[in-house]
């Protein structure tokens, strides 16, 4: 029992020094993002390390300039153990108790969904980064302070049509495609944007399969579309399918002249995985990794975190951030109603590009990316440039 | 009645309307901690009606639970909350009763490994007709119930829970639990029918902790499967009803309230190390405090009624 009282006193030190640190020329971030349960890896591969790098970066740049004031950020952050009530729990918290200045948007559609009610009554402005919905609009009305950085659903689900039809135009791929997907809120939502855009593009869908979460072995669906015939293949998958679709169609030798998997592929440690075997694959997301903007934040990252960032969420949460920063710095105050109307209004220089908003979702989306020479490139973008143009990727190297 | 037994329910009501009050006293963090301390302490006694006297320990928790957010994600939309709330207690104990006449003859760990499978059962189960038939997984549960709603129907369902478990104590249903977790042969040569006792037992601590997820699922605002059958609740559970003690009806309230302030302060300030925290507590609870918090409380109590008796000095 004593040490009990111990542990105790010490916890309420600690709290006690916490609470002192606290000065006028501060601005306080609060963040609650996974670090335990089920979405802990997936944050601590492409939130965290990136949350801390924007704050170093702008500590060690003297902090953001607020009407001629220079102002430090202090991060406030807690682990919402991927559950929506402890996360509901951390946002009471930390506009509440800690009364941050700003909250950077949690991590996953779920939690961002769950919390957006009580952001809104904190009247702070959501910048979801990895997130997002088909039907966005009814919620940006209820909520106009939620922002889309990932775009819409349809957004991502589609570019995959864009990028096989302008190859089918050049006669790089054929007309038949082999559509899977994961069993799950995402996979779901990725089918109702995809398959109507396949079908009204004129592709002929031979294979359509569906696998559950967490599926182990995903031989089966490989080879169903491996005898399908089909020229593109097309997976709207999350990151552990991603790599054993990937696994499978090498085992398989299947060779189609488009392989595209979703979440997971443009991971640095996808690249990694599959060495020189990955050129010509594509996955969701992408970015201009020639870019100076790129590049300074890829080698900032490693350096100051020792975590590589990947090719398409990393840079998306920077730039969320980047943009609630700018904004403050914009408006010259901490006037929260005002920053969201500027961040509504306003065009931003980021790491992912020029970003804008209407009506809240974000124009701008980097959707199909294609690894080449063990770098990932954005092949195709909403209302960007693309990197590079995509090719048929040549027959497994391994 | 005897007229020590009114006074003490008139001072229990006392308390309970002093903790009705506390909605009106403060809106932010403490409220909210108030709610997650509320529910777990609905949790912990729904469960310990079951597992304190059968000695079973069951991992179902978050599979009830699950059902019961379904209940109001569904229906919330279509029938006032209370209702809900009740329904989602009936669909909790249909549930229970299925499960229960399926496995409560199994003994021991067979049981335990069964129920930590049904959260992922009724997961699965979920995700398959979302997928199949309604073609979408989330489904959103906007009301404007506030975080004081949720509490006062929390305490609300902690004073059933207590009086149902302190009625069961007192009823032939309590005496036969008590024969049957002691030792289920002398039980059943005593003419008790053990599996009917226990599938009632676990039907009623099931509804419970059903309604409890009804209750809560207002704050979840978006409920997909993978966060309403979640299953380190049911771990959660079953360490801070054990830290509290088992063998009282009020065990598991000593055991849920500090557990559940340690946890936040660990996680707000050590957010990486809580599950090692965690192990290592239930680790100290198991092997040092056998009878829990309350074990100890009484023996306490008990020793110093003692020595006050003999008039010794303390």
């Amino acid at each position: 029992m004593k040490y009990t009282g111990t542990v105790l006193l010490a916890v309420i030190a600690s709290a006690a020094l916490n609470a002192g640190s606290v000065s006028a020329d501060t601005i306080r971030i609060g963040a609650s993002a996974p670090r335990s349960g089920p979405q802990a890896g997936a944050a601590s591969a492409v939130y965290w390390p990136t949350l801390e790098l924007w704050v170093h970066n702008v500590n060690e740049a003297g902090g953001l300039d607020v009407g001629g004031e220079k102002m430090m950020i202090e991060l406030v952050a807690y682990d919402d153990k991927s559950q929506p009530d402890e996360a509901v729990k951390n946002i009471q918290r930390l506009t509440t108790q800690d009364k941050v200045d700003f909250i950077a948007a949690p991590y996953s559609t779920g939690l961002n969904l769950a919390t957006a009610p009580l952001i809104a009554r904190a009247g702070l402005p959501q910048i979801v980064a990895t997130g997002n919905l088909n039907d966005l609009e009814p919620f940006v009305e209820k909520w106009p302070n939620t922002f889309w950085l990932l775009g819409r659903a349809s957004d991502l689900s589609t570019g995959i049509v864009g990028t096989l039809s302008s190859m089918r135009e050049k006669g790089e791929v054929g007309n038949k495609v082999a559509l899977v997907y994961v069993g799950d809120a995402f996979g779901l939502e990725m089918m109702a944007g995809g398959k109507p855009a396949f079908e009204e593009a004129g592709f002929e869908i031979v294979y359509e399969s569906s696998y559950p979460i967490g599926a182990q072995d995903l031989a089966p669906i490989i080879s169903g579309a491996k005898s399908s015939g089909a020229d593109a293949f097309v997976a709207y998958s999350y990151p552990p399918d991603s790599f054993a679709l990937t696994e499978q169609a090498q085992v398989q030798s299947f060779n189609p002249a488009v392989f595209y998997v979703g979440v997971g592929g443009a991971l640095t440690g996808f690249g990694e995985r599959f060495g020189d075997g990955v050129e010509g694959v594509m996955s969701m997301g992408g970015i201009d990794p020639v870019s100076d903007a790129y590049q300074q934040f890829r080698t900032q990252q490693i350096a100051v975190t020792g975590v590589a960032p990947d090719y398409w969420a990393n840079p998306i949460v920077y730039a969320g951030m980047e943009i609630l920063g700018t904004a403050i710095e914009r408006v010259g105050s901490l006037d929260k109603a005002a920053v969201i109307s500027e961040i509504q209004s306003g065009s931003f220089d980021t790491v992912i590009g020029q970003v804008s908003f209407s009506n809240n979702i974000v124009e701008q989306v980097w959707n199909v990316g294609q690894w080449h020479d063990g770098v990932f490139y954005g092949v195709n973008a909403k209302g960007l440039d693309a990197a590079a143009d995509p090719f048929v990727k040549p027959v497994w190297s391994r | 009645m005897t007229r020590s037994v009114f006074i003490q329910l008139i001072l229990l009501a006392l308390v309970v309307l002093c903790f009705a009050a506390l909605p009106f006293m403060t809106e932010g963090f403490y409220l909210t901690l108030a709610v997650n301390i509320a529910l777990y302490v609905a949790l912990c006694t729904a469960w310990t009606l079951f597992s304190g006297p059968t000695h079973l320990v069951s991992l179902a928790t978050a599979a009830f639970f699950g059902v019961g957010i379904y209940a109001t994600a569904i229906g919330v939309e279509y029938l006032p909350f209370p209702v809900v709330i009740l329904l989602g207690g009936l669909a909790g104990a249909v549930f229970a009763a299925g499960v229960g006449a399926m496995t409560l003859r199994l003994s021991g760990v067979y049981f335990v490994i069964f129920t930590l499978g049904l959260a992922e059962l009724a997961r699965q189960l979920v995700t398959y007709f979302q997928t199949k038939i309604f073609g979408s997984i989330g489904l959103f549960v906007l009301t404007d119930h506030s975080e004081g709603d949720l509490f006062h129907y929390l305490l609300a369902l902690i004073v059933v829970i207590f009086v149902t478990g302190w009625l069961i104590g007192r009823s032939r249903l309590g005496f036969a639990m008590r024969v049957i977790g002691n030792d289920e042969l002398v039980a059943r040569h005593f003419g008790i029918e053990v599996a009917r006792s226990k599938i009632i037992l676990f039907v009623i601590s099931g509804a419970f902790i059903a309604m409890a997820g009804a209750i809560m699922a207002p704050r979840y605002a978006y409920v997909e499967p993978a966060s309403a059958f979640n299953s380190t609740m049911s771990f959660l559970v079953v360490i801070m009803a054990l830290l509290g003690g088992t063998r009282r009806l009020w065990g598991p309230l000593v055991g849920v309230v500090p557990f559940t302030i340690i946890a936040d302060l660990i996680s707000a300030y050590f957010p990486e190390h809580i599950n090692i925290i965690i192990g290592l507590g239930f680790l100290l609870i198991v092997y040092l405090l056998k009878d829990g918090v309350s074990g100890i409380l009484l023996k306490a109590l008990g020793s110093n009624r003692l020595t006050r008796a003999q008039g010794a000095k303390p």
